[in-house]
Parts: C-alpha cells; sequence; structure tokens
C-alpha cells in the first residue's frame, strides 16, 4: 500500500468524508475562540460549560426519542443559559468564583447522567455523549455546524478589536466606555454554542482539549493575537484529520484520537520552543 | 476576573454620542466625593478642582483610596454619595479619560505589539464593526513619535523595558486622544534616567494640554515636578504647593502609624515602615 492510498482509501466512504469536514469545521471554530479561552484564563469555565450542556442533552434525548434535531436545539437553549448562569454567578461576591463554577458543573453533569440513566439502553448514548461520535455525523448535523460555525467566525471578525480590549485591560475598555459586560456575556455565548456544536465531535468529557490545547500550542509560537488564531485553527484541523486516520487505521475512539493528536502537537512545540529558548540563553 | 465585578454597568452609553465639553468650566471637579466598600469607607467627602494642563501628584501611605480615587475619575466606578465632574458633565460619558495601570496589573505575556496596544486607546472612537483606518494608524504612528518608541512597534510588548513599557501607554493615551490622564504609580522600578524620559514626556504633554494625575510614593519627585501636591488617607489632607502640603504636621496625619518623623538640627527624617507594592491595591 502506497502512502497515496492510505491517504486516499478510507476516503471512499461517506461516513469518513463527513467525519474529517465536520472535524476540522469545529477544529477551527472551538481554536479561534479557544484562542480567547487561553488568554484569559477561562480553561476551567470552558470545561464546566461543556458538562453543565449535558442535562439538556439528557432532555433532547428524553423527549426525541434518539432523534438527533431536538438533542441539538436543546443543548444550544441550555448551553446558552449555562453561560449565562456561570457568568452571573461568578460575579457573585458570595463565594469564589471557582467554587461556584464547580458547584453548578458537577451539579449540572450529574442531573444529566441521572435523566439518561433513567433509560435502560443508556450506557452506549452516554459514552456517543461523553466522548463523541464523529463518524455517525450525518449531512443535515453537518450543515448546522456549518451555519453556526460561520456566524461564530463572522461575530468574532467583527468585534475582533472589542473582544482583544476586554480580555487585554477591561479598565481601559471602561473607560473607553464599552459594553464591558454585554461583550462578557458574548463571547462567553459564543463559546457555549461552539461547545454544542463541537458536541458530536469530541464530546462533553474531552471538549476542553478542543478549546486550550490548539490555541496554547499557538500561544508558544507567536506574539500577534491573529496569527495565534490561524495559527491555532491549522493545528486544530490538522489534529482533526490525523486523528481520525489514527481512529480509523488503529481503531480508536475517533474523539480521544483528535485530542490525543492535539496534545502531541502541544508537547512537540513545548520542547522545540524550550529547547531554542535554552540555546540562546 | 473578579475585580471585573467592581466595573460599573456602562448603561448603554456606547450607544450615545460622549459629552461635549463646555467652554470654562474646570477640566475635574469633585464634590462631596464618597466611596464605602463591604470592607469599609474608602474615600471620605473629598472636594477639589484641578484646572487644565495641571500636573497633580497624589500622595498617600498604602490603603489610602489613591486607586479608588483615579477608578471614580475614570467612571468605572460610581461613588457611593457625591458629584464628579469632567469639563462640566459626569465622567461615564467622556472617553477622553485615560486610566495608565500599574505594571504589575499587565499580563505581559499577551500576544500584542506595540503598536496594537496603542491602536487600543482609539477603539472608542473608531466605533463597532469598522476598522482602523489609515488616519488611526497616522495617529497611532504620531503617539508612538511622541513617546519615542517608533523603533519598538513591532515589538512584544512583554519585550520592552519598564521605562518603555509606560511610554507605550502613555502613547495609548495620546491615540485615544486623552484630555486627563490618571498614572498609578508609573514611577515604581524605574531608574533614574527613565524617570527622566517619562517627566520629558510629561512636559510635551502639559504644551499640549493634558492634565495628568499621578500617584506615587516618592515626596522628593513629587515636590519637584509636579504644580501640585495632594495628600490623601481616605480623605483630602492637603492639595497645594509641595512646601505648603509636605509639612510634617500634615505628613503625620496622613502616615499615622506608618511614618515617624524625627527632626534633628531644622532636618526632618522621615521613617517609613511600609513597603510600596502591596496592600493598597486589594480592591482590584
Amino acid at each position: 500500500m502506497t502512502i497515496f492510498d492510505v491517504i486516499v482509501q478510507p476516503l471512499q466512504y461517506a461516513f469518513m468524508q463527513r467525519g474529517i469536514a465536520a472535524a476540522i469545521l469545529v477544529g477551527v471554530v472551538c481554536a479561534v475562540l479557544g484562542t480567547y479561552v487561553v488568554l484569559r484564563g477561562m480553561a476551567f469555565f470552558g470545561d464546566a460549560l461543556a458538562h453543565a450542556i449535558l442535562p439538556g442533552v439528557a432532555i433532547g434525548y428524553l423527549i426525541g426519542g434518539g432523534a438527533r434535531e431536538p438533542l441539538f436545539w436543546w443543548a444550544l437553549l441550555t448551553g446558552i443559559l449555562s453561560a449565562i448562569g456561570i457568568g452571573t454567578i461568578s460575579r457573585s461576591k458570595r463565594i469564589k468564583e471557582d467554587t461556584a463554577i464547580g458547584i453548578i458543573f458537577a451539579g449540572m453533569f450529574a442531573l444529566g447522567i441521572a435523566l439518561i440513566s433513567s433509560v435502560r439502553s443508556y450506557t452506549v448514548d452516554l459514552a456517543h455523549f461523553l466522548f463523541g461520535d464523529v463518524l455517525g455525523v450525518r449531512a443535515s448535523d453537518l450543515i448546522l455546524t456549518a451555519i453556526f460555525g460561520a456566524l461564530i467566525m463572522i461575530i468574532v471578525f467583527l468585534l475582533y478589536k472589542e473582544f482583544m480590549v476586554i480580555s487585554f485591560d477591561p479598565i481601559l475598555a471602561a473607560t473607553l466606555r464599552l459594553p464591558v459586560r454585554l461583550l462578557d456575556y458574548l463571547l462567553m455565548i459564543l463559546i457555549s454554542i461552539a461547545i454544542v456544536v463541537s458536541l458530536q465531535t469530541v464530546g462533553v468529557a474531552l471538549m476542553v482539549a478542543m478549546l486550550v490545547t490548539p490555541a496554547a500550542t499557538a500561544s508558544l509560537l507567536t506574539r500577534r493575537l491573529s496569527t495565534m488564531m490561524v495559527l491555532a485553527s491549522m493545528f486544530a484541523a490538522l489534529s482533526g484529520v490525523i486523528g481520525l486516520y489514527l481512529s480509523y487505521y488503529l481503531n480508536l475512539a475517533s474523539g480521544a484520537a483528535i485530542v490525543l493528536t492535539c496534545t502531541a502537537f502541544f508537547v512537540l512545540a513545548w520542547s522545540i520552543t524550550g529547547l531554542l529558548r535554552q540555546k540562546t540563553r | 476576573m473578579h475585580w471585573l465585578k467592581q466595573i460599573q454597568d456602562s448603561n448603554f452609553a456606547f450607544l450615545s454620542q460622549p459629552h461635549p465639553h463646555e467652554a470654562g468650566k474646570p477640566v475635574l471637579r469633585l464634590e462631596g466625593v464618597t466611596v464605602v466598600y463591604e470592607s469599609g469607607t474608602a474615600l471620605d467627602n473629598l472636594s477639589f478642582v484641578l484646572r487644565q494642563g495641571e500636573r497633580l501628584a497624589v500622595l498617600g501611605p498604602n490603603g489610602a483610596g489613591k486607586s479608588t480615587l483615579f477608578k471614580v475619575i475614570a467612571g468605572v466606578l460610581r461613588p457611593s454619595r457625591g458629584l464628579v465632574e469632567i469639563a462640566g458633565y459626569e465622567p461615564g460619558r467622556h472617553i477622553c479619560i485615560a486610566y495608565v495601570p500599574q505594571r504589575s496589573q499587565v499580563d505581559w505575556n499577551f500576544p500584542l505589539r506595540v503598536t496594537d496596544v496603542v491602536m487600543m486607546g482609539r477603539v472608542g472612537r473608531i466605533g463597532f464593526f469598522r476598522f482602523p483606518t489609515d488616519r488611526d494608524k497616522e495617529i497611532v504612528h504620531r503617539a508612538l513619535k511622541t513617546v519615542r518608541l517608533e523603533p519598538y512597534a513591532n515589538r512584544q510588548i512583554g519585550q520592552l523595558s519598564g521605562g518603555q513599557q509606560q511610554r507605550m501607554f502613555i502613547a495609548r493615551a495620546l491615540a485615544q486622544e486623552a484630555e486627563l490622564m490618571l498614572m498609578d504609580e508609573p514611577l515604581t522600578g524605574l531608574d533614574m534616567n527613565a524617570q527622566q524620559e517619562l517627566f520629558d514626556i510629561l512636559d510635551t504633554l502639559r504644551e499640549q494640554g493634558v492634565t495628568v494625575m499621578i500617584a506615587l510614593h516618592d515626596m522628593k519627585t513629587a515636590a519637584e515636578r509636579f504644580d501640585r501636591v495632594m495628600l490623601l488617607n481616605q480623605r483630602l489632607i492637603g492639595l497645594g504647593k509641595a512646601e505648603e502640603v509636605l509639612t510634617p504636621d500634615k505628613l503625620l496625619l496622613a502616615y499615622s502609624g506608618h511614618l515617624q518623623l524625627l527632626t534633628t538640627s531644622g532636618r526632618t527624617i522621615a521613617v517609613s515602615d511600609t513597603c510600596c507594592d502591596e496592600g493598597e491595591h486589594d480592591h482590584f
């Protein structure tokens, strides 16, 4: 088998084509928003948000009896509500922010598992929600992903400078009379939408890796925000493709394979930049 | 993110035009301003007026409320009581007030170039869904030139020296077309040369009519380099020429507990037991 065969052979399957398209789309969207997640130190928030979506998924699952559409819309609704909820709680002074997020996140996650477990054959479906099933992506899923992904990218593009200012210097943003709180919520809502569209690719449990790892890899290699977004997107897309091939040939869980590839890129970048730094010292 | 809680909601002020400036009104007027935090009173009944182009030093021990005062003036914190007026109007509607943060409060690893940070000063004027024009780029370029940072325009911000970092924020204030600039301890950690460069630039700002308030700890610098000196410890203890304000009795009043004054053969020696970098900024 030549290298050409290795690459082309899996592509004869429609599910593989759709899976790769989904992985690239999701990777790029998550990487762009992940840049803000990394720079603002919101990794825990992203992880919590992903887990908090599970009860919404569960309700959609119970109502729809396994149909895909209600699942998506319920997840989206829960995601947006959770983003606003967590955002509000983290502003309250009565309890520390990370403690509050921890409580909500575990509570919502448990509620989701409890709801799903009320159905007898739940283990298989639960595994799909937790770890993703990118090879099960259908054409209609792909269209939804593309629409919402494009929406996110357009908003990030139009509000690029505002998001940059509120992330770097919120006091400057306030003295420029930008609506800091509104923009904060908008960013959190965009992150939650990205999580919902990525649900099928990597699942709830590994979501934070899609948000954080490619952006963190890019942050090691550049000193410009726009370049960081482009590099992060490239790493994420590449990881999606390589991960799926690994999953195909080695018979691995697809979500795990994608995340492991992301991690490998990070370790590589970390080691190389670390070595270069030692040399110049 | 926790200190973000303090930033007041802008109440959709961004949807309306910034207020005009009323001619003949002082740049800054405070009337009975009081700020009460849950932890206690930070500012107690402050009233004073600043003239255009003036350079004021704000002195006081840690926890005296200097940072709180700046946030109230910048319009990012609403006072519990009292009135703040910038050129005759409330600060929340102006975009001509620049706040220069302490260097320790900035994430210097952020992937930004010097020119990116200076361009941030333009964001309020460019407006939503728009991108910088050639004119904005020209203004940024000129601001960098004024603070002599042109050669460093494309450096990542963490690669600048302490003095250069302060000058970058001044350039950002210039790009913002600031008329009132608030600087929170800009001299901390700067050597004599860097301090001299900073004051040279402040002199050019004065020629342009920019009013500057600077929080600092060094009384000698305050006495030599500023038009007036403010002594603050929650309430206003003194405001005026250095020789009128920095008197032993007023200093003792401001620094009681932090400072001891020893008078030996006509010379006054101040002994302080606090350090400059921590403590005061708990509220951030």
